[in-house]
């Protein structure tokens, strides 16, 4: 009788060590060229974990019972919820053009929340394509934007923070219009990926207008725990806002000089590919 | 303008101007549903193609679908256009033209001296008319070449963008994938990084590190870091190793201005990075991004369907004389391309056109997890593609990019491909592949088992450092 020797039908790869610096699906190994069964089977549930996360929705009790706990200049944060003109999942993947649109009953609601004066900044939280992501992460991002803001010497006018649901990123402007904010953060969870189901995307815009052009943006992605941590994300947004209010501009103009320090810190000899191999 | 009336048995169609003939011809694709320019009905969209047929190629010529004070784009195509090179095939319609191209007696000496007179909107209309197979069929025929630190899109070649991303820029994350990318023959076409911080800093970060790793190992490739091209002007101003520039382009002005870009910024781009010299048997130093979609994305369609914009796109590239042009098929969203056979259509299509105007053509082979689409649909792409003689596809570790958050093609995807079509690497990396036994020069296998030397003194120094 005889035996098909299994140790042989995979090519294993000898780096599995590399795998300490990425979550990158590398040293899979193969079949011949192709993935080895457990490594196809690996990616099938990723994929299919993903795919739900799209279909989540928004855990609006937790998120605003940790909202409202916040306080700036000593006093809690005004919470408003709000929905697009994309009225459920299916049609808000559809339809990005209702996604980006605020209800009609929500814009009155807003406009009856402006005030003289306007307001510095109104920031958003909304569900994009992956509740997860918000539900996880977003009220420790903004309680950390807010500590940012706080230990600032420059105080801002906060508008009330909204809960948008079947939003995508520029419901934010037409949010920010009806409330006459100067400024809006997006606080919105990114299209998931396979590894990462639970990323949180920043985009803020000086003086967001209904129809604004996406280079009128600034972008800060892949805000996560295993990504960019949200301390450092907190951090970084409020810096590239402050910078923003102060030039009065944002998008591709405003860069972000924010790392130009490890210009020189830069820590090249410490890359495995490029150490001991002269 | 013209309004264009075709009577089909008892209903007499009416569409109202050249862009609205186009749009209704093109096959369904959610984006053009979106912008309310489709077809209502299956018979509409026919009667549209049949007029489009009929329609002399020179229409495009006399008839802007975006108007010439409107539009950079459109005045640089129609301020281009080769009248001489365009003779052949002037007397022809849309119709003809089809035929044309399909004859086994139209010659890829034939195809490459006609692209300068053929416009983005009369490679738009003519693909709107093909099948699938019709648009593989061609797409062969069509040969580009171009080159940096090795030729690309050479007979029986077959190229990788390595795209080593790593979500928060992980100087080492991202060197891990670059080795697994390398261990499995990828990364000819351009070892290219979407940081996922953008901005001056990082990007010279990244730059020097890719511009160090390909200078250790003699890799003879290029590298980019696809970031804004003002980012990456002032990197070239400030000493940075730019192999290439990167750029997302779309079809008309206002989706250029959506991306902070314009012809006379890229123009300025390209100058800088030529004045490097850094190519060795080419100076190709353009590398863009497309996708259909971009321009409804950014509300700047003018009422013109996707795939055309997308075409005119092309027509801005082509005056840049670029090394690689990516369409990114399915990342938009299904907003745009809604399933597998919509991406795959679009695939076929965006390839076709940009190699019958002349560029070197690839395609990020992808789709993201809102889709309906999976692993099936990018084999079946990937398949058709490569039969088509696509210039190069992407390769990530294990089809999952954990910073852009989609799956494109793995490296095992290539592999699969150079074992179906025997298609090899761009000709100086195969000869390192070889030198440094990554790929086996005979027998039965494409990859030998055994690791190159220096790579494994790289490997053993993480070992040591624990």
């Amino acid at each position: 009788m005889s035996k098909i020797k299994t140790t042989t039908t995979i090519t294993n790869n000898p780096w599995q060590s590399l795998s300490a610096f990425t979550d990158a699906r590398i040293a899979l190994g193969r079949a011949g060229t192709s993935l080895p069964t457990h490594a196809l089977l690996d990616f099938q549930l990723s994929h299919a974990q993903a795919i739900d996360a799209v279909k989540a929705e928004l855990d609006t009790e937790n998120i605003l019972s940790g909202l409202n706990a916040l306080r700036y200049e000593g006093q809690a944060l005004k919470i408003l919820e709000v929905e697009s003109q994309a009225g459920h999942r299916q049609q808000y993947l559809q339809r990005p053009d209702l996604g980006r649109r605020l209800s009609e009953s929500d814009t009155y609601t807003l406009q009856q929340h402006r005030r003289e004066q306007g307001y510095d900044l109104a920031v958003v939280i909304a569900d994009g394509l992956s509740a997860t992501a918000v539900n996880q992460h977003a009220v420790a991002f903004v309680s950390a934007l807010v500590r940012e803001l706080s230990e600032a010497e420059c105080k801002w006018a906060i508008a009330p923070v909204c809960l948008a649901k079947q939003s995508r990123v520029a419901l934010g402007d037409d949010i920010a219009h009806a409330l006459r904010a100067r400024m809006v953060l997006m606080v919105i969870g990114e299209r998931p990926g396979l590894s990462s189901p639970d990323s949180v995307g920043l985009y803020f815009t000086w003086q967001p207008q209904p129809g604004c052009d996406d280079a009128k943006r600034n972008c800060i992605s892949n805000v996560r725990p295993k990504g960019l941590d949200i301390k450092s994300a907190a951090k970084r947004c409020h810096y590239l806002m402050q910078e923003a209010f102060t030039k009065r501009l944002s998008g591709v103009a405003l860069k972000d000089r924010s790392d130009d320090a490890l210009l020189t810190a830069s820590a090249q000899s410490d890359i495995f590919l490029l150490t001991n191999n002269d | 303008m013209t309004a264009y009336r075709y009577q089909q048995g008892l209903t007499l169609y009416r569409f109202d101007n050249l862009a609205d003939v186009m749009a209704k011809a093109s096959p369904l694709r959610a984006g053009d549903q979106l912008a309310g320019v489709a077809a209502i009905t299956a018979e509409q969209r026919v009667v549209a193609q049949r007029v489009l047929a009929d329609l002399p190629l020179s229409t495009f010529l006399n008839e802007a679908l975006i108007p010439y004070e409107d539009d950079e784009v459109t005045r640089l195509i129609m301020d281009t256009h080769d009248k001489a090179a365009f003779a052949p095939v002037s007397h022809f319609t849309v119709g003809d033209f089809r035929n044309w191209l399909l004859c086994e007696t139209t010659t890829t000496d034939m195809l490459q001296d006609v692209a300068l007179g053929l416009t983005p909107e009369m490679v738009a209309a003519v693909s709107k008319i093909m099948r699938n197979q019709d648009l593989i069929l061609v797409a062969k025929k069509c040969e580009v070449v171009t080159a940096f630190r090795n030729t690309i899109g050479l007979p029986g070649r077959f190229s990788t963008r390595l795209q080593p991303n790593h979500p928060t820029d992980d100087l080492n994350g991202i060197a891990a994938s670059m080795f697994d990318g390398l261990m499995y023959g990828s990364g000819d076409a351009v070892i290219g990084i979407n940081p996922a911080t953008d901005n001056v800093a990082q990007t010279m970060r990244l730059l020097s590190m890719l511009d160090e790793v390909i200078q250790q190992y003699a890799i003879p490739t290029q590298s980019c870091v696809l970031t804004h091209v003002t980012n990456t002007i002032e990197a070239i101003e400030r000493g940075a190793p730019v192999d290439l520039v990167f750029q997302s382009i779309g079809g008309t002005e206002r989706t250029n201005n959506s991306f902070g870009v314009n012809l006379s910024m890229l123009q300025e781009a390209r100058e800088a990075a030529l004045s490097l010299k850094r190519g060795t048997v080419g100076h190709n130093v353009m590398y863009f991004e497309t996708g259909q979609g971009s321009a409804l994305s950014a509300n700047a369609h003018h009422g013109v369907d996707q795939q055309t914009c997308e075409v005119r796109a092309y027509g801005l590239a082509r005056v840049l004389d670029p090394l690689l042009v990516n369409t990114v098929v399915g990342f938009i969203g299904p907003e745009y391309l809604y399933d597998g056979k919509q991406i795959t259509r679009a695939g076929l299509e965006d390839h076709f056109c940009g190699k019958l105007l002349g560029l070197p053509m690839g395609c990020d082979i992808c789709y993201t997890n809102h889709a309906q689409a999976d692993q099936d649909d990018m084999d079946n792409l990937l398949t058709l593609l490569a039969s088509a003689k696509c210039q190069f596809i992407m390769g990530v570790p294990g089809a999952d990019d954990i910073m852009l958050n989609y799956q494109t093609t793995s490296f095992h995807d290539a592999l699969y491909i150079r074992q179906l079509f025997g298609y090899r690497p761009a000709p100086e990396f195969e000869d390192w592949l070889n030198r440094m036994n990554i790929f086996a020069e005979a027998g039965d296998s494409l990859l030998q088992d055994s690791m190159p030397a220096n790579f494994e003194l790289a490997l053993r120094s993480i070992e040591e450092d624990k």
